[in-house]
Order: C-alpha cells, then structure tokens, then sequence
C-alpha cells in the first residue's frame, strides 16, 4: 500500500456502538467509542432509550404520587429518593416527624445502600470477568431484600417512605432480623476481599485505570463512592445532616488517587460503614408514631423547596417550584448519574476497552436516574 | 476378540487379525480408517457432552448453586437438550458477511481439534497415531485452530468479532511458544518427541516428581499458557463478554456456534491430556520406588482410568482458574507472556539441561 492509502485509512476513525444492547453498560446506554486499535479515543454517551419524562408526569401529580415516580429513576437506591422527596414536602408543610421515622428512615436508606453496593459488587465482578462474585452479590442482598419484603411488601421498588412518615410501623421482628443480617454479613464481607480485593490480576485491572482527578471530580459534579475517591469530600450525611445522620457516629471515606481501584475500595468501605451506623441505631428505635396524618392532597406553599441526600450513587437532589397549587409547578431531579456520566470520557480516554469497562462499573451507573 | 482393560494392544491385534483374514490389505486399512474415523467422532460428541455438564455444574458449586437439575436426573440430559435445541436454531449469516469463509470458520476450528486428539494415547495400546514426533505435531496442529478464529472474527462483518479475533491471534501465538518451550523442558529429559515413548519413560515415576523444580515450573507454564492458549477465563479475551459481547463468534447462531463451543471444551481436554502425558505419565499408575503393596494396588487400577483421572485434575484446575480470576487485559496478557512467562522458560531449559547433562534427576 502507498503512503497515501495507508494515511487515509489512519485517518478513518474506527467507530463502535457500545450499546444500547451490551451486556457492560447496565441498561440502555449507548456510547459511541472512537477507536486506534484497543486504544479508546473518544467516548460520546447518548442517552434517550429509556426516557420516561419523569419530570413533566411530576407536574400533574399531586406530592404523595410523586413519591411512586422517584423508585424508577434509581431503583437500587428507591428508599433514599423516597426519602428526599418526603424531605422536602415535609419542609413545605413544615411538618415535623418523629424521631422514629427518623430512625426507621436511616436504617432503611443504610439497608438499601447496602444492598445497591452488594449488588454493584457481584456487577463489577462480572464486568471484569470473575463471574463468581455476581452470585456471591446477590446471595448476600438476598437477605436484606427479604427485610424490605418483610418490612413493606416490595423487594425493590419500596415505596416505604411517605410524607409524614413511613407507609406502616416496622414489623416485630424487624430488629431481630436486621442484627442477624450484620452478624451474617460481618463474616462475608471478608470474603469479598478474598476474591477480588486482593487479587493479582483484579489490581492490575483497576490500579491506575480511569483516574479521576479531585479538579475535575468537583466541576463534573462527581459526588458519591466515586467524587470521594478522588478526594472531593462531598457526603450529604455528614455536610448537611438529615433524618437520624446526626445523632450517629460514621467514617466519610475518603480516597486521593482516584481510579478504579480507590472508588472499588470507597464502596467495600463505605457497607463496612452502614453497618456500622445500623448497628448504632438499631437497639435505639425510639417509641412515636410511624406516620404523621397529612391531607388527602397536600397543597406546597407557594416557593421554592430544595432537599438533597445522600444515595448509594451520590448526592441526590429535589427541587420543587410551587405555585400553591396541589401538583408542582416545576420538579427538577437533580441524579448523581447525570453527573458522573459526563466525566467518564476524562476518565476513559487513552485507555483500553477493557478498561472502560472497568471505568463504567466502578461509576455504579444506573441508567435510569440518568435518563429520566 | 480377547479383551484385556490393561493393555489394549490385545484387543486392536485381535481385530487388525480378524480384519486381515477376511479382506484384503487396501480394504483393511480402509475399513481401519473409518472404525477409528466414528470411534473419535463419538468420543469427541461425548466428551463434549460430559464437559459441558461438568463444567455447569462445578461451576456452579463454585458459585453456592446447584446448576441443572431439571433435565434427568441431576440435570445430565440437560447438554443433551441443549443440543437438540442448536440443532433447531437457524443458522443465521450477517448481511455482507463472507458466507464461504463464514462458514467455513467453524469447521477450521473443529477439524484442528480433531486431528490433535489423533496423536493422544488413552492407555497402553490405544492409540490411533503414535507419531515418532507427536509433541510437535499436536503443538502444530492446534495452532491451526487460530486461523478459524480469525475467519470467523473477519468474516462476521462485525467490528466486535474483528476485535476479537484480533485479540485471539495476539493470545495464541504468544501463548503457543511458551506451551512448546515448557513441553521441550520435558522433552529434554525424555530424548524423544513420540508419546508412547515419552510415556514408557515415565515408568519409575512421573516427570514431574522426577525432574526437580525445573519440572514444576515448567508445569505451572504449561499450565498457565494453555489456558491462554484454549482461549479460557481469565484469559477468555476473545469472547470476554462483557467487552466484546462475544467477540469472534458473536455472529454465529444454531450448530455452527456449538462448534465453537465444542472446540473450546475439546481443546481443553486436549491440552489437559498433552499434560497428563508429558508431565504426569499418562496411563501410567502411580508408583512410590520401595512400596511394593502399594505399587501393587495402584497397578489394579486400569491405565485407561489413570489417563482420564489425571486428564480430569488438569481440567478441574483450569475450570478452577476460570470460575476465580477475573479477566486479564490485552496488555498485561502479553506482558506476561513476552517479559515473564517466555524468560522464565528459556532459563529454565537451560537449567533443565544442566540437570540432565549432570544426571541429577532421579
């Protein structure tokens, strides 16, 4: 081939569809990789595939229903979305709960956090392989699934949290159960390590791959497991406390190097830490009553309202723009996802396509909260 | 036909005798041919069957789950059903796929397994090909495998079954050097490239007790380089799913991916059996030098179950390794295998023939 040719073809870029169908990027995403070899050049995500328009359904429903909508943005956080959209009707109508919500909230969102970082782990397994650790996950989350069973009747789009308190009083052998499950997991955990942690070929994987540095982590917005394993200190519980977060002792982990490995590590961490903090809690439920009675329709004074927590993805947002009527007259989502997702072409590019994977599942994108 | 399980020279000379007295030599060679033709291909359809169920179900105890358990008992006729139902499934080609080479592809792979099961020696006298140089040929053989991966990658019109393929050709032929170098570590010990040969040298004790630690490293090579060779976790680089969704054979549907299927659990076994041969004395029993009672016990038990036994541990380990490591990265498979594995082994043949130039082996 002539020199010519052979320049005309360098200069063709090797297009790939990663998705929407692909087995790494954990639901529809579509990303758009510009390839020289295994060499990632450019990473362009397209979103769209799975857009429910969750926002303007928010606009004709009154606040109670509002709640439902939140468990499919991020359905492997439901409680905590739950819980920030409770937040802030209960700020709107300045509603105090008791301090039991308060505490049955906490120790279901540290649940469900939990049970969202058990299941990323058996993903991020597989994504990088060890198929093994996908079951191993899902063994483990089996028996937090159960409480919520247990607890409300739905395993994964909850709906427990209601403005005013929590749908029903927790069940008799709710505490029981729960300390059961930290003393089963306690011992699991280790294993955990055992298997990928400390593996050869899974530190080589991740050690390095897709820094991030705390600059860009802090103007992409990067919150969570992720922005603080670049250092961005970012945790809601801790910065803005609410429900029962400042009456509990807990660690906000915080990593410097910034790549795969230290956002895998922030995560094995941070369940150490919800347990940590359900294990305060747990003997300490105080006696009130479950739920507040509010209005058939609760009506938002006319304002602004904004509550932010703190989900097993990062920092999650609801802002609420009353007119005084029954229904918003403008709801905005603000969804760790989003935000993540734009620094993953930082992240990706001049890395390998195995890396990207690894990049992708150590963000812990669910693409519904992205794309709403 | 006399029949003897511990030594089946009985049984094939019986039957070339029988053979002889009723046709005449070019028939007999011929009707020889195909006898030994269906015979493979049932071990190959069997073996298939068996690894496949095998490899389900350790796989899931690995995995805390129990794996089929629906079909038969146990779950065994499940690959059985699984093979009816590819064989139902239509075979689906790509638009401006290269249906000659498309097709083809699978068949290159299928008929270089083939032909490498050829040379292997199940137990004493059964042995269809007993080559004067069967290291080498099985190592050139399965190297054929390759092209078909390639075909297939090329050939789907598929820019990940493209980068797939290309991931394999890297893979293998770096892999290959490394599977013959630790096999010539053996090979310097025993002068002799024939299996039959090599084995019969393995009569006081298996290689890899009687070779010292150069023999366990080259062991732990073989090891390594023919699970990256067979294109197995954690070296499955070519099909990693959850990159390439399938890699090379993505495009491929119905019979013509189980015989990549196949192939893949056929090439296992023949690495696993050109394993047990070299290193730990195929049919051979195992023997302690002063233990006669004990010797005596292990000679009871038939070669053919010692080959199949030792064939069995080597494919438990690399079905170990696939079911616990996650997967390499295209980079740091090479860099193990050009920067670690491939020094490592040229020294350790210089070492090996140290040794034997010494006579310090036992």
């Amino acid at each position: 081939m002539s020199t010519e040719v052979v320049n005309e073809i360098k200069e063709q870029e090797y297009f790939i569809n990663m998705g929407p169908q692909h087995p790494s990027t954990h639901g529809v995403l579509r990303l758009l990789l510009s390839l020289d070899g295994e060499i990632i050049k450019n990473v362009e995500p397209h979103l769209g595939y799975i857009h429910r328009s969750i926002e303007k359904m928010c606009e004709k429903d009154t606040y109670k229903m509002i709640v439902h909508l939140t468990d499919r943005m991020d359905y492997l956080s439901c409680h905590m979305n739950n819980e920030a959209v409770c937040l802030a009707v209960e700020k709107g109508i300045e509603l105090e709960v008791s301090d039991r919500v308060k505490v049955i909230r906490t120790i279901m969102s540290e649940l469900t956090r939990l049970s969202s970082h058990q299941l990323w782990w058996g993903v991020m397994g597989m994504d990088l392989g060890a198929i093994t650790s996908f079951l191993y996950g899902f063994r483990d989350r089996e028996m937090i699934i159960d409480i919520f069973e247990e607890t409300c009747g739905a395993r994964l789009t909850m709906n427990y949290n209601v403005p005013g308190g929590v749908m029903f009083d927790i069940p008799n052998n709710f505490q029981k159960r729960v300390k059961e499950f930290i003393i089963y997991f306690k011992k699991k955990l280790p294993e955990y390590d055992d298997l990928l942690s400390n593996n050869v070929i899974f530190k080589a994987r991740t050690e390095g791959v897709g820094i991030l540095s705390k600059e860009d982590a802090i103007s992409y917005g990067v919150t969570g497991p992720s922005g603080r394993a670049s250092g961005f200190s970012c945790d809601i519980r801790k910065q803005h406390p609410y429900s029962a977060y400042d009456r509990v002792d807990f660690k906000e982990i915080l990593y410097s190097e910034g790549d795969c490995f230290a956002r895998y590590k922030a995560r094995i961490d941070e369940m150490w830490e919800s347990m940590f903090i359900i294990e305060q809690l747990i003997d300490n439920i105080p006696e009130g009553s479950a739920r507040e009675t509010t209005r058939a329709v609760i009506k938002l004074p006319k304002g602004e309202f904004y509550q932010k927590v703190e989900t097993a993805r990062g920092e999650f947002g609801v802002y609420i723009i009353s007119d005084g009527k029954k229904s918003p007259y403008r709801l905005k989502f603000r969804s760790p996802g989003f935000s993540t997702l734009n620094a993953l072409n930082t992240m990706a590019k001049g890395s390998k396509i195995a890396d990207l994977v690894a990049i992708m599942s150590t963000i812990d994108l669910v693409i519904p909260d992205i794309d709403r | 036909m006399k029949f003897d399980i511990y030594d089946f020279s009985v049984l094939t000379k019986s039957i070339h005798e029988s053979l002889n007295s009723m046709m005449g030599e070019t028939a007999v060679m011929i009707s020889e041919m195909v006898i030994v033709g269906i015979i493979f291909l049932t071990l190959f359809a069997v073996l298939g069957l068996i690894l496949v169920y095998v490899e389900r179900k350790i796989c899931a105890f690995f995995q805390q789950r129990l794996g089929p358990m629906r079909v038969g008992f146990w779950g065994t006729a499940q690959t059985l059903a699984d093979l009816i139902k590819l064989l139902l499934k239509e075979p689906l080609i790509t638009k401006n796929a290269d249906k000659f080479l498309f097709n083809l592809a699978p068949f290159v792979l299928i008929i270089a397994s083939f032909m490498a099961m050829a040379a292997i020696p199940f137990a004493k006298g059964l042995h269809a090909f007993d080559i004067d140089i069967g290291v080498f040929y099985i190592t050139a053989i399965s190297s054929i495998g390759v092209v078909g991966v390639l075909l297939a990658g090329w050939a789907s019109n598929n820019k990940y079954s493209l980068i797939g393929a290309m991931r394999s050709g890297a893979q293998i032929i770096s892999y290959e050097l490394s599977v013959g170098l630790s096999l010539l570590t053996i090979i310097v010990l025993t002068g002799s490239l024939q299996f039959s040969e090599i084995i019969e040298s393995q009569r006081e004790g298996w290689w890899i007790f009687r070779g010292h630690i150069p023999a366990l490293i080259a062991f732990i090579i073989f090891l390594i380089a023919s699970t990256a060779e067979t294109n197995r976790g954690p070296f499955d680089l070519a099909e990693a799913e959850s990159e390439l969704t399938a890699g090379f054979h993505t495009e491929y549907s119905g019979m013509k991916f189980a015989f990549f299927f196949l192939a893949e659990f056929i090439n296992m076994f023949i690495v696993a059996a050109i394993g047990a041969t070299v290193f730990l004395g195929g049919w051979m029993p195992l023997h302690f030098g002063a233990l006669e009672s004990f010797n005596a016990i292990m000679d009871f038990i038939p070669p053919i179950f010692w080959f199949f036994g030792k064939t069995a541990f080597i494919i438990f380990l690399m079905m170990w390794f696939k079911w616990t490591f996650p997967r390499l990265r295209i980079d740091q498979l090479l860099t193990l295998e050009w920067k670690y594995l491939l020094p490592i082994n040229l020294i350790n043949i210089l070492v090996m023939a140290f040794f034997v130039l010494m006579g310090w082996y036992f």
